[in-house]
């Protein structure tokens, strides 16, 4: 029987009622999808779940459960090995290459090393997604100053990444990845390597963006990151499976709660 | 116009390193120098073998062994053959000299040497040497016709292979500098990954992504070659105006004509389209193998 995880994707609203983000209809969805590199055993096994647009979703679970591998079928930097993934309602598990890049261009990356182009300038990393996607040069200058005074670095400009602090870097990463307000921001870590100042200030501008209707799904570990956002929900991996072994996530899935209401 | 050649700022920017910084284009610069002397030496061996081959075509000597008696008869009969043109008797002291030069004093001495009769002849084109063969044979039975364009098509041949053998070392050349466009275009993959990464990461197409590499190696590929191509156009007019004969002959002493030099001068540009193209197969073939 076929067992839907649906964070949120069938409701009005996300979360128990706090109701901050608007849940619209579903924008991820994964059909027993597994997930092998080479020859090796599955890192990732039978996920099945759907996200609702607009929802703000934590991807949590132990070191090595495969929350990256998770991360990287859904920003379409790794196909899965069977099942199907629907991203903003198509079938991209056999997509070909070529079609990619537009559907890429819809998902905003936060990567846990930041992945700024060290030669670039702040500017440059933050205006890559709109040359990109085409913009002209008077399109992206005033995009990308407003972008850098979002994320406190209207200063910074000009900077390199090697001369930013690790907080610096993380919030071009975070400009780099919303410039183009994609509808999915997907961010890995986000947190990992920055003071806990600075992880509430990323965690007030992943939210800021999350009202604006995007779509927020962060992998963390980072429990005190979790514990400020009542309003998001949770989804546990634990050796590649979706779990719930203690029932206590918060917010508990569709399939938790359609379970307890036919009881 | 500069930057739909070379991209825009930004696009220039994406790929570090300063132009002509790595050794690609002084690679290619070299391997054109070489192309374009050796392609210049080619086709001036080439002009030489036409010029040659132009010059004889129409052109026999008649040889009467010990017949100096016979000479006017055959000359005659040689004038009044249907289709000849020039009829010239080789005076006998031009002969001497000309052997002077490797037999010494013995050359001018008639009675040691006995030199035969030579009559040059020039037929008109379409003449039919067989006519003149023929008329010369009557008048003079121990007269020999011989064809200027069979004695030296030895040396046409040499002429010609040597011709054939520089065009294939020009297309060796061409095969080396696709080659090292190759691996310079691997090598510059591999050192931009994470930037190739990020740009497939925040929606590039592969379009996209092999354009920056492509503008770079054909840059790269047309600033080598006209480095390249002005150091053997200088080397080989000094060359010349040096007034070397060998030099001279090497490098044509106008043996070359409007369309061999214009062949020099693409040469650089064929290059750099080929390093682009061979560039944009690299990139394409490099990025389809992923994702």
């Amino acid at each position: 029987m076929r067992t839907a995880w649906q964070g949120g994707a069938a409701c009005a609203t996300s979360g128990a009622g706090e109701g901050r983000s608007r849940v619209l209809g579903t924008i991820v969805e994964f059909d027993r999808v597994g997930l092998r590199y080479g020859t090796g055993a599955e890192v990732l096994r039978d996920l099945e779940f759907r996200l609702g647009g607009g929802g703000f979703y934590f991807l949590t679970g132990p070191s090595g459960a495969g929350k990256t591998s998770l991360l990287k079928l859904l920003y379409l930097a790794q196909r899965p090995t069977r099942g199907r993934i629907s991203l903003f309602g198509e079938d991209l598990s056999d997509a070909p290459r070529e079609a990619l890049p537009p559907f890429r261009r819809r998902i905003g990356v936060v990567f846990q090393d930041f992945r700024l182009v060290r030669h670039l300038s702040a500017f440059d990393n933050v205006a890559l997604p709109l040359r990109v996607a085409g913009a002209n040069e008077a399109e992206v200058e005033g995009p990308v100053r407003e972008m850098l005074a979002w994320v406190g670095l209207a200063d910074r400009g000009s900077a390199r990444p090697p001369t930013l602090s690790g907080g610096e870097q993380q919030r071009v990463a975070i400009a780099r990845a919303v410039i183009a307000r994609p509808e999915i921001l997907v961010a890995d870590e986000p947190t990992g390597n920055v003071d806990a100042a600075m992880a509430q200030r990323i965690l007030h501008l992943l939210t800021a963006l999350n009202r604006l209707g995007t779509t927020v799904i962060v992998a963390t570990h980072d429990l005190g990151l979790i514990a400020a956002t009542p309003e998001a929900q949770l989804i546990r991996l634990e050796n590649g499976n979706l779990v719930d072994p203690t029932g206590t996530l918060r917010n508990p899935p569709a399939r938790f709660a359609a379970t307890e209401d036919r009881r | 116009m500069i930057d739909a050649l070379l991209g825009t700022p930004p696009e220039r920017r994406l790929l570090p390193g300063g132009r002509m910084s790595a050794p690609t284009p002084w690679l290619i610069a070299i391997m054109m120098f070489v192309m374009i002397t050796v392609a210049a030496a080619g086709l001036a061996l080439a002009g030489s073998a036409r010029l040659v081959r132009e010059g004889i075509a129409h052109r026999h000597s008649i040889q009467i062994a010990d017949g100096r008696q016979f000479a006017t008869a055959a000359v005659e009969a040689a004038r009044h053959t249907s289709g000849v043109v020039k009829v010239t008797q080789v005076p006998e002291a031009e002969l001497r000299a000309t052997l002077g030069r490797w037999l010494g004093p013995l050359a001018s001495n008639r009675d040691d040497l006995p030199l035969p009769v030579l009559i040059d002849v020039e037929l008109a084109p379409g003449a039919d040497p067989a006519l003149l063969g023929a008329a010369v044979r009557r008048a003079v039975p121990s007269a020999q016709l011989v064809s200027h364009q069979a004695r030296l098509r030895p040396m046409l041949a040499a002429l010609s292979a040597l011709s054939w053998i520089a065009a294939t070392i020009v297309a060796l050349i061409a095969l080396a500098t696709a080659a090292a466009v190759v691996l310079a275009t691997r090598s510059a993959l591999a050192a931009n990954r994470s930037t190739i990464e990020v740009m497939h990461g925040v929606g590039a197409t592969d379009e996209q992504v092999t354009r920056l590499f492509q503008r770079r190696i054909a840059f790269d590929a047309l600033a080598g070659g006209l480095a390249g191509g002005g150091l053997a156009a200088l080397v080989l007019l000094l060359a010349t105006a040096s007034g070397l004969a060998s030099a001279g002959q090497w490098t044509g002493g106008g043996l070359l004509r409007a369309g061999d030099l214009a062949i020099l001068v693409l040469l650089p540009f064929a290059c750099a389209a080929l390093a682009t193209l061979v560039a944009r197969r690299t990139v394409l073939g490099s990025l389809r193998a992923e994702l």
